[in-house]
């Protein structure tokens, strides 16, 4: 204090000092980032803006892959692709998260047998989907123990509706208990003397669970469903693991994948998975202002 | 339990004599429903891959003559599935190393270090996460075409790192902001350098942090599909994941599910002993975004 420009001056080093530290120790993971996500995803849009030769330079053709999905003669295939998706996507995220949050009050009661109950939910979670998709194929064939066992004679992969709700249920039993653990961090959060209060105020069960639970609850299950919402929007392995698209089962991003690796049409490709993350960023924002998640809170918290 | 040691654990046992009797019961057969509903697909997974190939088309809950023939089939023949592990073990490692070297550095720039458009970047980074992994494979395919990086285990495992570094860095972000750095400026006063009293100091302390991001990382790894099924093409390369989705049958037409089941639990085993040995710690890493 008693040179306040010298150490002003020495202050002013040391901040210099860390910002140049913090770039050198940032950027690893920017370069990694720019390498595998932004690169190319600015390739994939530039490139659909260009038509697909075969044998040939590609010429610019603007908007034209755009519209071949949209409006064009790729329309119905796009649009059962879109539907698909956001079906899938609407069903299990639903049971998802009801399964979930009943399995969180059960796990959140439980006081015998916690560790079992912790691991027994863990192991869908760690499960490659691949090695689920499988499993799920094995047990719902026509003469497979979910038909043995349920007495009913669906042929899971023969028809639309059973196709799709066989990739609904593997999706649902593999997540659900993710969403659960997430659920649970929240429950935990709730001081226990609420319910105290609530329970000698003569407050029903019922009522508990919707005046203190629920709301309180309410952050963890945003954050569950919103992320869950961005990871069933971009479901691939399951469906194509699964049934590989057969009986209109393909999802928005099979679709990408079959145009532009399958059929090698890059630019329509490309403009297919340009329209796939717009639409799943517009999701993503739609949900976040209409569920109200601060999904960023701890980032904003960061002076403590 | 509560009632012999009562005073270890007073609120447990209060909440559990509010219990009621009938809530007793229901909360019971929930924990036994949960747990038969996420057990109950692995126990069927690990029973066919015993029953040889006249048994596994009947539905007997358990193997009437247990064999490992299928084992024998997924290792041996046209599968070689020993090769698609080695694979497996080398990406999903190497992943986790690297990616926890370069998330451990950010996530202390962004944690400890004062700079301008802090929270944007991890915002940033966030966002990176967001990415449908099917608008970057073409690309990114044609880039590791030139390079020649395909069927090369670099061709997953950059990817890989790159998958992990959002998750990994928020979740590390987390971790290091709790820390208590005027531990690290005493080491500092008392003539450590700067990354002495990290290491020293700061990076014991966070252990239990990297632990558990690194456990998702490796699960994260270990499970990847997508890319891996379109940069890798010989046994040289190939993941587990991808190898159990191609795998061959005796005939074109006949799915090998009695190898395929098997090979699925060699691939599960692993994430079981994992699942077992670090629950607590998985589940916390798990929640670290949803609750603080």
């Amino acid at each position: 204090m008693s040179a306040p420009s010298a150490s002003a001056r020495a202050r002013r080093g040391e901040r210099a000092a860390e910002r140049r530290l913090a770039f050198w120790l940032l950027v690893p993971a920017l370069a990694a980032l720019g390498l595998v996500v932004a690169y190319p995803v600015a390739s994939a849009v530039y490139r659909s803006f260009f038509d697909d030769p075969i044998g040939a330079e590609p010429s610019f053709v603007g908007l034209a892959n755009y519209a071949q999905a949209l409006i064009g003669h790729d329309r119905e295939e796009f649009y059962a692709a879109l539907s698909n998706t956001v079906f899938f996507t609407a069903v299990s995220v639903v049971l998802e998260t009801l399964i979930g949050l009943g399995m969180a009050l059960v796990m959140h009661r439980a006081f015998r047998g916690r560790g079992i109950v912790r691991a027994a939910v863990l192991l869908p979670w760690a499960l490659p989907t691949a090695v689920s998709a499988v499993m799920w194929g094995w047990m719902l064939q026509p003469d497979g123990i979910v038909n043995a066992l349920t007495g009913a004679e669906v042929v899971w992969g023969g028809g639309e509706w059973p196709a799709k709700w066989s990739i609904v249920f593997a999706e649902v039993w593999k997540t659900a208990p993710f969403v659960a653990i997430l659920i649970l961090a929240g429950l935990q959060t709730i001081p226990p003397h609420l319910y105290e209060a609530a329970a000698m105020d003569g407050a029903s069960a019922w009522r508990r669970f919707t005046s203190i639970t629920l709301p309180l609850a309410k952050p963890a299950l945003v954050v569950a469903v919103l992320f869950r919402t961005l990871d069933a929007l971009r479901m691939y392995d399951l469906p194509q693991i699964l049934t590989g698209g057969a009986n209109d089962t393909a999802t928005l991003s099979m679709l990408v994948v079959q145009a532009a690796t399958g059929e090698l049409k890059q630019g329509y490709g490309g403009a297919l998975s340009t329209i796939t993350f717009l639409f799943v960023f517009g999701c993503a924002f739609l949900l976040i202002r209409t569920l109200g998640a601060n999904v960023f809170r701890p980032a904003e918290g960061a002076s403590r | 339990m509560t009632a012999t040691a009562p005073a270890r654990a007073p609120r447990r046992s209060a909440a559990r004599r509010r219990l009621p009797g009938w809530e007793k019961w229901v909360i019971g057969a929930g924990i036994v429903l949960l747990v038969l509903y996420c057990l109950a697909p692995f126990y069927w997974m690990f029973v066919s891959s015993l029953k040889g190939p006249a048994e596994i088309t009947t539905d007997r809950l358990w193997p009437e003559d247990p064999t490992l023939v299928n084992y024998r089939g997924v290792f041996g023949g046209a599968n070689d599935f020993g090769y698609a592990v080695r694979n497996s073990v080398v990406i999903a490692v190497s992943t986790t190393v690297l990616a926890m070297a370069i998330a451990t550095a950010s996530s202390y720039a962004l944690a400890r270090l004062r700079f301008r458009g802090r929270n944007l970047l991890l915002a940033l980074v966030l966002a990176c996460s967001m990415f449908p992994g099917v608008a970057i494979v073409t690309p990114l395919y044609r880039l590791f075409s030139d390079w020649r990086w395909i069927d090369e285990y670099q061709a997953m495992v950059v990817p890989n790192i790159s998958f992990a570094l959002p998750l990994a860095i928020f979740v590390l972000t987390t971790f290091f902001r709790e820390m208590p750095w005027e531990l690290e400026e005493a080491a500092r006063v008392d003539g450590c350098g700067p990354v002495g009293a990290f290491a020293r100091v700061i990076l014991p302390l966070a252990a239990p942090g990297v632990a558990t991001t690194s456990l998702l990382v490796f699960f994260a790894a270990w499970n990847e599909y997508l890319i891996s099924s379109v940069v890798s093409i010989t046994l040289a390369s190939t993941p587990v994941t991808v190898a159990l989705a191609k795998f061959a049958g005796d005939t074109e037409f006949q799915q090998p599910f009695g190898s395929q089941m098997a090979a699925g639990v060699v691939v599960t085993l692993p994430l079981v002993v994992l699942v077992l040995l670090f629950q607590r710690r998985i589940v916390q890493g798990l929640s670290a975004g949803s609750h603080r």
